[in-house]
């Protein structure tokens, strides 16, 4: 068994090694929004952002993703406090909006498509669906490590180990609402508004 | 394993208390709201509107960054504010860049015909680029 120190240490060095992945994945994501700015106008002749865009769709979307990233700070003081019932509630709390964000993202690329308004119609569109359903990969990658780190939490209870995988999540969780921010603001509030 | 170990291994590097994912949470719903409002209202239009949106989302990237990924409160050395340094730095490079680059080859060339676009090229290439 290690001393807390050591925990200490190899906490602070794996969340080190997951931020500077985070960092990485930003870069990815700076990528696809700089093609995406470029691309902005370039609709071909079909619809621009203002045409499609749901604004209070997109805001309930904002809204999901902003308490799922507060529940989720929610396990984390648990952790603190060893609170495994609130750790239990929060993860579940956290699952069901992320899940119900999904979905909504997923109801709105169905009409986009359905309405022919497709990746194939135009660069804008291309751009767009690049970037919102990376974002939304990432998402559905979240939700299956939940279902893993709740089935750990159940088997094992808290150890030191789950406390750390835990710890990960957050930043994940967190950075991608974060993410979502400017997704939120530069293809949606600005697509309207531009 | 005992409690002991658990706080330390959570308090050393990071403030994480109720309070601070609250007003986390207020704050970011907050700035949201009030981008969201901006736009369907209608109050500002054009650059003011674009140059406010983006003021609003980097407030929020800093209030998220500091209330729900302690940025702020990291242990020296900052290894994690380092690394997000240097990543803004490229990001605004790649960002930027490709944008001021594109817009540059948009303005210059996608209003000319294909024959003008020729013509262009080859009196670019005589004065031999």
């Amino acid at each position: 068994m290690s001393e807390p120190h050591e925990e200490q240490a190899i906490l602070n060095r794996s969340s080190v090694g997951f931020w500077i992945y985070l960092m990485t994945d930003c870069l990815l994501f700076a990528s696809l929004f700089a093609t995406f700015a470029v691309l902005r106008n370039a609709t071909a002749g079909g619809p621009a952002g203002s045409d499609i865009f749901e604004l209070p769709l997109v805001l309930t979307e904002t809204v999901i993703l902003l308490l799922s990233s507060f529940t989720c700070g929610m396990a984390l003081l648990g952790l603190k406090t060893k609170n495994i019932r609130q750790i239990f509630i929060a993860l579940g709390a956290t699952y069901i909006l992320g899940v119900a964000f999904l979905s909504i993202e997923v109801a709105e690329f169905a009409k986009l498509i359905s309405e022919g308004h497709s990746w194939q119609q135009s660069a804008f569109l291309s751009a767009f669906f690049t970037l919102v359903a990376t974002h939304g990969l990432h998402i559905l990658a979240g939700l299956i490590w939940l279902v893993v780190l709740v089935v750990v939490l159940s088997r094992k209870g808290i150890t030191p180990k789950f406390a750390r995988q835990l710890t990960l999540f957050g930043l994940f969780w967190h950075f991608l609402d974060l993410v979502w921010i400017f997704i939120f603001t530069v293809v949606y509030l600005m697509g309207v508004a531009a | 394993m005992d409690i002991y170990l658990y706080r330390r291994l959570l308090d050393g590097s990071c403030r994480m208390t109720l309070k601070h994912y609250i007003i986390g949470f207020i704050a970011s719903l907050a700035l949201t709201l009030v981008a969201y409002t901006l736009v369907v209202a209608g109050s500002a239009t054009g650059l003011t509107l674009l140059l406010l949106l983006a003021g609003l989302a980097v407030i929020q990237m800093i209030v998220q960054l500091n209330y729900f990924l302690h940025l702020g409160a990291e242990a020296r050395p900052r290894y994690r504010l380092a690394s997000f340094v240097f990543m803004a730095l490229i990001l605004l490079i790649i960002v930027a860049g490709s944008v001021w680059i594109m817009h540059h080859l948009d303005t210059n060339m996608m209003n000319m015909s294909p024959e003008a676009k020729d013509d262009y090229m080859k009196t670019q290439f005589d004065k031999g680029f």
